[in-house]
């Protein structure tokens, strides 16, 4: 179950890029700049989501061209059923609308997901521990996400009604009791269903981590600490009951928008900031490889893994490898050069990529 | 390059809701051609539109009349009240003559971030309607937004004082809708809102 035959049309610096015969493991490789990370956002746009930069349609359509780009691929089922034609995009007399297609019939982007399951890893992540507790919250809201397209909107909800509450909360004069009646019910509503993704996210993760070897990857442990009372009446009548010293503060100090994701190192119980680079990474990959197994359930799964092999000893490496060829995922990987994956070279496919173009060898 | 004035023609019919610059322009065109049938018959129609057009003073429709034909009409059940956030929702409803009763239009809806006050809506007006007694039911017809369903809320708590039932749109399943493509919080309150088969 993979994804075959992609192409990407006027997407950044692609402007007719073909990659046929993929296999398990596909490997892009070149220079920085080639355009190798490119084709990986293109992938990850079969995800619901922004894709793994976050960027807008508007970036992601090549230069001088007029705007709008298109990314297709072939999904083959292993279970003998027809292949399925994917394809996403914008046109350039609307760059901004995200279009998507299934077996040629237009659909939502959110249709995409319920194909296969795509989970990635990306050297911008490699701060996430020492980040601000923001970024890991949004890092929690895409893992759960992918298990539930429902917590998107939860989270939409619920950060409207924030801004609204903080708007009141601020202005000069006192707040009107019965509007802050009205929208922390809907916050209630709104935090409680976000907490409770966030928190379904993290135990399941914990439950797929506890089951891998100790070594050699550091394991990490998730702790999830809410911002608030998790539950829609508890959320309600403590921010009810905290209006006084919000009022003060000029915006909420209680809810899911406070939670913080803590990470440890199984093992020596150091928090996962004060953990070393290389530790910090095997810790990424660990809770990468058990989100993606997660995600995945029964559909097809897809693991993109951006410079991840440069950082990781050859012993590491292999271990990685191993891994992820028992998994069921298909796996693209990027690297400036090939010698780190000696070990797979010989059943993967490679492409070299320059100057956006790609190359098979 | 087209005149003045048939620019500045073309630049306010860009302007309305649905059109733009290419459709406006479309438009112009066709009514340049038809100057003296079509074009005459838009014009009277506007000026007429312009001579007559207020503000109903009960319940905040546009019409041509005070008060508006909904609230002027003694068929009209003045014991149901209907709630809604614009005028456009009021002509939603009343295109599908599906409620007897009698509307009121807030003039949008509760919003701190773009500054919409309880006191920028009709909302005093409402209170006084249902105070001056005779209406058993309001009906809260508001958007499933946040900023919608925050201003329901907010109303319900403002209308407790009376003897009223109020009532709230069911949120759920759409009609000939099929459950296997429903989302998830869809599906959740269309079981929240669930009722016994009479």
């Amino acid at each position: 179950m993979a994804l075959d035959r992609i192409t990407l049309t006027r997407f950044r610096n692609h402007a007719d890029t073909r990659l046929d015969d993929t296999a398990q493991f596909n490997l892009l490789v070149g220079e920085n700049g080639a355009g190798k990370t490119n084709i990986l956002e293109a992938l990850s746009l079969f995800a619901p989501g922004r894709g793994l930069r976050r960027a807008t349609l508007v970036e992601m359509a090549g230069q001088d061209t007029g705007g709008g780009f298109a990314v297709s691929a072939r999904l083959d089922r292993a279970d003998g059923n027809d292949p399925v034609q994917l394809g996403t995009g914008a046109t350039p007399d609307a760059p901004a609308r995200r279009q998507a297609q299934v077996n040629g019939a237009a659909c939502p982007a959110i249709r995409l997901g319920e194909w296969l399951a795509i989970s990635w890893l990306t050297p911008a992540m490699d701060r996430l521990f020492a980040d601000s507790a923001g970024a890991r919250r949004r890092y929690m809201d895409r893992l759960a996400l992918a298990l539930d397209p429902a917590h998107a909107r939860h989270a939409a909800r619920y950060e409207n009604a924030l801004r609204e509450r903080n708007r009141l909360l601020s202005g000069d004069q006192d707040p009107d009791p019965q509007w802050m009646d009205s929208i922390e019910a809907q916050m209630a509503e709104a935090g409680a269903a976000l907490a409770l993704g966030r928190a379904m996210l993290i135990d399941r993760l914990n439950g797929e981590l506890a089951q891998l070897p100790d070594a050699p990857f550091a394991r990490p442990v998730l702790t999830y600490q809410p911002g608030g009372p998790r539950d829609a009446a508890g959320l309600g009548r403590e921010m009810r009951r905290q209006r006084a010293r919000d009022r003060s503060a000029q915006r909420s100090l209680t809810g899911p928008h406070r939670d913080e994701l803590a990470v440890t190192m199984l093992g020596n119980g150091q928090p996962a900031a004060a953990c070393s680079t290389g530790e910090q990474k095997a810790m990424l990959i660990a809770i990468t490889l058990a989100h993606a197994a997660l995600a995945a359930g029964d559909r097809p799964g897809m693991l993109l893994l951006d410079e991840v092999a440069a950082h990781l000893d050859p012993i590491r490496r292999a271990a990685l490898f191993d891994r992820l060829r028992q998994g069921r995922a298909q796996v693209w990987l990027t690297g400036t050069e090939l010698p780190p994956f000696a070990d797979i070279a010989a059943e993967a496919a490679v492409w070299h990529i320059a100057k956006g173009h790609a190359e098979r060898c | 390059m087209a005149s003045q004035e048939i620019e500045a023609l073309s630049a306010a019919l860009a302007r309305l809701p649905g059109l733009g610059p290419r459709s406006a322009r479309r438009a112009v065109l066709w009514l340049v051609k038809r100057r003296e049938t079509a074009l005459v018959q838009l014009l009277d129609a506007l000026a007429a539109v312009r001579e007559t057009l207020v503000e109903c003073q009960t319940c905040g429709n546009v019409d041509t009349q005070n008060p508006c034909g909904i609230c002027a009409d003694p068929r009209r059940d003045r014991r149901q009240l209907c709630v809604v956030e614009d005028v456009a929702d009021l002509w939603a409803l009343d295109r599908a003559r599906l409620f007897a009763g009698q509307y009121h239009v807030l003039g949008g809806r509760l919003s701190a971030l773009e500054g919409v006050r309880p006191e920028d809506l009709s909302i005093p007006a409402l209170l006084a309607r249902v105070e001056q007694g005779g209406v058993d039911e309001v009906v809260l017809a508001m958007n499933a937004t946040l900023e919608g369903q925050t201003t329901a809320h907010y109303l319900a708590e403002r209308l407790e004082a009376f003897p009223v039932r109020i009532t709230q749109l069911a949120h759920g399943l759409p009609v000939g809708g099929e459950l296997d493509y429903l989302d998830e919080g869809t599906l959740a309150q269309a079981l929240r809102a669930r009722r016994p088969i009479s």
